[in-house]
């Protein structure tokens, strides 16, 4: 656990290092495209007093943001890092030259390296009358953490829930009086290789990386309004390669999933269907797509458009229903598989079964009304929320990832590397071990 | 598996900037380069070539050159030409001297006229009270002049000397008689007192034809001397009423005090006049007193 706690602890102080001089980039890197955004901090930290306007969001400023088509991407995991690392150095240096300043720190956020989720529970005795922050460290140590496997790391471990005694859902638990701390704790692990790789292609691009963040999590916290983060909600952010899905309730990520599906699936089917270039398949899908057919889209020809010289090749035309027939099955086998995700993490037992679906292939015609059929009734489609001097382009549904990034930049979640060490899992020679001992001894 | 390395570098749609140029962008935008580049190195440079070419003594005297070759060009053109001096209230004599004071060849350009040195040269002049100098317009030098009046005349040690009624000396008088009007002063600390000199001479009236002069006595009091070697001794205060007194005893009809054969009035305790006659006066009068006794 200490080399986690280190390598974690060393990006949030890179972190607050990047805070401090004001300018942070953020990075999403997803399987088709890598968007980067710029941020600048102006100092006021809302979080003093209490929430600040805006929802605590006005503590900082998009001042750069560019996208590039991403390569080397696949299923939300770098699969080529010198195309990936260009990719990233495209998308870097347009936002820096929109920003006109440069940025040396980095916090970014992917979708794959098959993220699993889980439940932790710890429990300890309270050493003083009211519970401080070592107790809260200690409690949090306390969490028996399962075997994750190895090659995994720990993405997320933020605590979710305190109980003192017999009282639960507590938030915050220091000072209170109490014999008996217990805590919930969700933890989310990655493949090792997929964050190595990360790291070393931002290293590669001369920037330091001062924050990781799981997609999926960042795409709930823009796409879900505060009420449903609050009562419970799903949010499923839909990307290129792979689709994520993030449980949210009161105010805290209890779960979190990802499909190794997405739009560029539904791509290539048609590109394998229609037996067009994955270009063309694209501008189709964009443009023609939709998962309900109509007599209308019967009559509706698309000209598929080629290149190879064979005029009868270069002629073909599909009806709308013949696409409609393509993405349709596609699409409902990601969102099947969204709904095991969904039951396996127990969705059905929240208070509220809001399902938002955002990200850049939520945007297909008619998907929420497919979405309804198979994941529940409360199905809306998500957009980000908005920030101060995101561009226009920037803020539809395909950047909730980011624009979560950027919010989570500004007010990071409490995570189990944010308390102290406790003072028992210190190494021998350490100088607050000996204070401690002075202190239980006189 | 396709080709790794291309003979002819990264693919041709790639939109990525090389390794070099990213690490050069950044370089630019870093803002203590940016700094550095918009403003210490223009400012640098200029400052440097501007400091070469001045090292050069020959660029810095044509600098000089081309500076006082400017300003003779503008102070040489006829606009600002003085053509002469007018001197405007004063008297020919100090109209004179002012011309001899200040030697201006003209024309001279009104750049070269230190008008405040000219000023203080005039005002130096002891019958100046007051100057004004200007250069009026059609190239004149304008030297307005106020005079001081001269109130009384002073006989010392340097001659007749023209005072005005303050006490300051104007000039050099030639001879008593230009200034038949004026009183004559004399005495030690005369100057000081030429106010009150002058509230005398006011009143002396019907003396005023017998008057010779006033002198001051040990710097604090009036004399008033008349023909005949008369005198009349004024206190320190008050000596303005001790001769309106005096002179009213004069006028008197049965006295006729200053005709008679006195020497002097002394009036120096102003409640008792003392009268000190001639020696000739006093020996008649004693024979008198003494015929008077009944003696011889």
């Amino acid at each position: 656990m200490i080399e986690l706690y280190e390598s974690q602890r060393a990006m949030r102080n890179m972190r607050k290092a990047a805070m401090q001089r004001g300018v942070v980039a953020i990075l999403d890197v997803g399987s088709s495209k890598i968007a980067c955004l710029v941020l600048r901090f102006d100092g006021s930290d809302p979080s003093d007093e209490g929430i600040g306007s805006l929802a605590g969001q006005s503590g900082f400023r998009v001042i750069g943001a560019a996208t590039t088509r991403s390569r080397g991407v696949k299923f939300g995991e770098i699969n080529s890092m010198g195309e990936t690392e260009r990719a990233i150095r495209t998308a870097v240096q347009a936002a820096q030259k929109m920003a006109g300043i440069r940025v040396d720190h980095v916090i970014a956020c992917f979708s794959g390296g098959g993220p699993r989720s889980y439940g932790l529970a710890g429990n300890v005795d309270v050493m003083g009358v009211t519970v401080d922050e070592q107790d809260v460290a200690r409690v949090l140590s306390a969490c028996d953490v399962p075997d994750y496997g190895h090659g995994r790391e720990v993405l997320h471990a933020q605590p979710v829930n305190f109980a003192l005694d017999h009282r639960s859902g507590l938030s915050d638990p220091r000072g209170q009086i109490g014999n008996e701390l217990s805590c919930d704790m969700h933890m989310l692990t990655v493949g090792a290789q997929a964050v190595q790789n990360l790291a070393h292609c931002v290293k590669r691009c001369d920037l330091e990386l001062a924050g990781l963040a799981s997609s999926a999590y960042v795409s709930g916290v823009s796409a879900l309004v505060e009420d449903e983060q609050e009562l419970g909600a799903a949010c499923i952010d839909m990307g290129g390669g792979s689709t994520g899905v993030s449980i949210f309730i009161k105010k805290h990520m209890i779960y979190s999933d990802a499909v190794r599906m997405g739009g560029d699936h539904v791509t290539s089917d048609i590109s394998m269907g229609l037996q067009v270039p994955t270009a063309t398949a694209e501008r189709i899908k964009t443009f023609y797509g939709g998962v309900h057919a109509t007599g209308m889209d019967d009559r509706e020809m698309i000209e598929t458009g080629g290149e190879t010289g064979d005029w009868e090749h270069d002629r073909r035309t599909v009806s709308r229903t013949e696409l409609i027939g393509i993405m349709r099955p596609r699409v409902e086998e990601i969102l099947e598989e969204v709904r095991v995700c969904l039951d396996n993490a127990g969705f059905d037992h929240l208070p509220s079964k809001q399902i938002v679906l955002t990200g850049g292939a939520s945007q297909i015609p008619g998907l929420d009304g497919l979405a309804s059929k198979i994941l529940g009734h409360q199905v809306r489609l998500g957009r980000p929320l908005r920030v101060h001097g995101l561009p226009q382009a920037a803020t539809g549904p395909g950047f909730a990832g980011a624009v979560g990034l950027s919010l989570f930049a500004a007010h990071p979640q409490d995570e189990w590397w944010d308390f102290e060490i406790p003072v028992d899992k210190y190494p021998t020679r350490s100088l607050k071990r000996a204070v401690q001992w002075f202190r239980d001894n006189w | 598996m396709r080709a790794l390395r291309r003979a002819d570098g990264p693919p041709i749609n790639d939109p990525a900037p090389s390794r070099l140029s990213y690490r050069v962008e950044r370089l630019k935008l870093t803002p203590a380069f940016r700094f550095g580049t918009r403003v210490v190195l223009p400012f640098v440079l200029v400052a440097g070539a501007i400091g070469y070419w001045a090292s050069i003594a020959e660029n810095r005297q044509m600098v000089a050159d081309l500076g006082t070759e400017i300003r003779d060009a503008i102070a040489g053109r006829p606009e600002f030409q003085v053509k002469l001096m007018a001197v405007d209230g004063a008297s020919p004599r100090v109209a004179e001297d002012i011309r001899k004071l200040l030697p201006i060849d003209f024309p001279v350009s009104s750049f070269d006229l230190e008008l405040d040195e000219i000023l203080e040269t005039v005002g130096a002049l002891h019958a100046v009270s007051s100057a004004e100098v200007k250069i009026r317009t059609g190239g004149v030098l304008q030297v307005d002049v106020v005079e001081r009046q001269p109130a009384v005349l002073r006989r010392g040690d340097r001659g007749l000397e023209l005072l005005d009624a303050t006490g300051i000396l104007v000039g050099p008088a030639p001879s008593r008689a230009h200034y038949v009007n004026l009183p004559v002063i004399a005495g030690e600390g005369a100057h000081d007192a030429v106010a009150e000199a002058l509230e005398l001479y006011a009143v002396t009236g019907p003396l005023r034809g017998r008057l010779r002069g006033f002198e001051r006595m040990g710097a604090r009091r009036w004399d008033v001397v008349l023909d005949r070697g008369q005198r009349i001794l004024l206190p320190e205060t008050g000596a303005v009423q001790a001769l309106e007194r005096t002179i009213a005893m004069d006028q008197a009809i049965n006295i006729k005090l200053m005709s008679r054969d006195i020497v002097a009035v002394d009036l120096r305790l102003p409640h008792r006049p003392v009268l000190r006659m001639s020696d000739q006066a006093a020996q008649q009068m004693r024979q008198i007193k003494a015929f008077e006794a009944g003696g011889e």
